[in-house]
């Protein structure tokens, strides 16, 4: 028995609240996913596999619609500019005498820009890889101004990407399949872009809202801003390369301070994105690496003889030190070798004269004819005679160390490394060394 | 009417007044999204699927129109890129506020029922704007809603033709 033939076939209010109860459920379905997933562009992955499969799937498929009508435009085009031949014309004339006198101006601020730069030592904008791409399909409403650009993830394209038209700023990449990605578009309700007012230098937050125009907000500026005014991306942020060209400051109909885009002016059919995604690559890693600095010698103030030898024997030492980076090792390695060999030079001089001395005492005794013999008493007196000088000799050497000891206040091993350390390093630095004095002129407080 | 034609009345096919429609409003909305400019203006993008929100609601109450435009809306999202869920919940503003009026407007005239689309795509519109206000921070431009909103009145013809045709498909529903 069906429903009609019963009792409740007249009964129309339940299938009613069963349409209702279904749209409430869906509602709620709906609302949940609109909240648990609020649209974000600026943070990566906030693109579910949904989205992603459908933008693959459109990707193409847009193309394929989008030929035959690109070619159907082009035909209209085509016969329109017959058409408009005239007019066109005319307006091309106006506008090559403009920029006729445009291009005069823009020559002589180039030349001037040229040398300002050479002067300044600023250097262009590095350029900047991208990857060339078609529009493929267009959602242009008022709660959403994405576009489909068929490259993706193949060619190098990442979300944050800017989207260039031959005109200027488009947009940036919000969603990245293998061949396809999304461009949220500069007038998407929930586009902001940090910009710059290059005649006023004053900044301000591009916002779009789903019109043409998108609007002004935050402006900060110490000069009033008027219509034509040109605005550029600040770089503010790091989401966008400083100085890329959005358009033109104009007042909207609603009193608004608006910006028209430069992208507007043609179909965004081909598109550039720059493969741009913070300022760290721009700079080059490679020089802002820490570099190995040269090992510093250090001592202890109250006890280095470096800095008084430097101070009193050598006064053109500041200025040798002022001139290489490593004048510090290398003006206190010449001190203490030059100590070293001036009380080198005097231990051996008084070694000299006791060695004359006992010089003097064997001249008396005969140079032995043979080998000394152990009973032979004249030879056992020679040798006697010579480990006695052999002796004055030892202990005149150990009192020319003690001397060396005391002056340099350090192991004589370290003061001969601290030499080799001068030789290896002032070998290079060639204007500190003649400018030191010789060892004999220098006064080493002991 | 005979007990043949009365059964066959009866049992309306969902693909046929569901699938059907649906599918050539995605296949609108995919054409219309094309890249082109033709005398320097972009093609209208009306939102295809609020002229199936009124006509479903109208042909008969039913459990499956509001599952139907729940998926609807859920491709409008990814397929433009708005915030998800926004759609979902537009058109079924447009078809809770048509179902809610059935009985007040069913057998109107075309004028009539034109009027009545109108006030239900109002609904929907000024859904979206207020969602896109909580969802985005940003209040949409109101005249790039209302070209959006003046191309959907467009669509009416479209809503009206479904109508006709499946509205009195159902006896039960006459």
């Amino acid at each position: 028995m069906s429903l009609r033939d019963g009792p409740f076939g007249d009964i129309r209010v339940p299938l009613t609240w069963s349409a209702a109860a279904a749209l409430v459920i869906a509602v709620i379905i709906a609302a949940a996913l609109l909240l648990s997933r609020q649209r974000d562009p600026m943070k990566t992955g906030a693109y579910d596999v949904a989205r992603h499969a459908v933008d693959a799937v459109a990707g193409p498929v847009g193309g394929v619609l989008a030929a035959p009508v690109r070619w159907a435009g082009s035909g209209v085009d085509y016969v329109g500019d017959y058409f408009l031949a005239v007019s066109e014309n005319r307006r091309l004339k106006t506008e090559l005498a403009q920029a006729r006198a445009l291009h005069d101006q823009l020559a002589a601020e180039t030349l001037e820009n040229a040398r300002l730069r050479a002067v300044l030592g600023v250097s262009t904008d590095p350029p900047l890889p991208h990857v060339d791409a078609q529009t493929v399909s267009d959602a242009q409403g008022p709660f959403a101004d994405t576009r489909l650009a068929n490259a993706g993830a193949a060619q190098g394209v990442t979300e944050g990407n800017p989207v260039l038209s031959e005109h200027g700023l488009v947009g940036r990449i919000v969603g990245v399949t293998n061949n396809v990605s999304r461009v949220l578009l500069l007038t998407d309700p929930a586009s902001r872009t940090p910009v710059i007012l290059v005649r006023t230098n004053g900044r301000a937050i591009l916002s779009g809202d789903g019109g043409d125009s998108p609007k002004l907000d935050y402006v900060r500026s110490a000069l009033p801003m008027r219509s034509g005014d040109r605005v550029l991306t600040s770089g503010d942020g790091g989401v966008f390369p400083r100085g890329l060209p959005i358009g033109a400051v104009v007042r909207g109909p609603d009193g608004v301070w608006r910006v028209a885009l430069d992208s507007d002016s043609a179909p965004i059919d081909y598109v550039q994105i720059l493969l741009f995604t913070d300022f760290a690559q721009i700079a080059d890693q490679k020089a802002l690496e820490p570099k190995d600095l040269p090992t510093a010698m250090t001592e202890e103030p109250s006890q280095s003889i470096v800095a008084p030898v430097a101070r009193a024997a050598t006064p053109g030492a500041p200025a040798a030190a002022a001139k290489s980076p490593r004048a510090p090792a290398a003006s206190a390695a010449p001190a203490t070798a030059a100590a070293h060999r001036q009380a080198r030079a005097k231990a051996a001089a008084s070694a000299k004269a006791e060695a004359a001395k006992a010089a003097a005492i064997t001249e008396a005794a005969p140079e032995p004819a043979h080998r000394p013999s152990a009973h032979d008493p004249a030879a056992i007196a020679r040798a006697a005679r010579e480990k006695a000088a052999a002796d004055a000799t030892a202990a005149l050497n150990a009192q020319a160390d003690a001397i060396v000891s005391r002056s340099v206040k350090r192991p004589k091993k370290s003061a001969e490394t601290a030499a080799r350390t001068h030789a290896a390093h002032a070998a290079p630095a060639a204007p500190a060394a003649p400018a030191a004095p010789s060892p004999d002129s220098q006064d080493v407080p002991l | 009417m005979t007990a043949g034609a009365f059964g066959a009345a009866r049992s309306m096919n969902p693909v046929v007044w569901l699938g059907a429609p649906a599918a050539m409003a995605v296949i609108g909305t995919v054409v219309l999204a094309t890249p082109i400019k033709v005398f320097g203006l972009l093609l209208p993008q009306p939102v295809i699927p609020l002229a199936l929100a009124f006509a479903w609601a109208l042909i008969r109450p039913s459990v499956l129109p509001p599952f139907a435009l729940l998926a609807l809306g859920l491709f409008l999202d990814v397929f433009w890129g708005g915030p998800q869920g926004l759609w979902p919940l537009c058109l079924l503003t447009a078809y809770a506020a048509t179902l809610s009026i059935r009985r007040l407007i069913t057998g109107h005239g075309f004028a009539a029922l034109w009027a009545w689309y109108a006030a239900a795509s109002a609904c929907a519109f000024f859904a979206g704007y207020l969602l896109t206000i909580l969802a985005s921070g940003a209040a949409p431009s109101l005249a790039s809603t209302a070209w959006a909103y003046g191309w959907t009145l467009l669509l009416f013809p479209f809503a009206h033709r479904l109508i006709e045709r499946y509205a009195d498909a159902d006896v039960r529903f006459r």
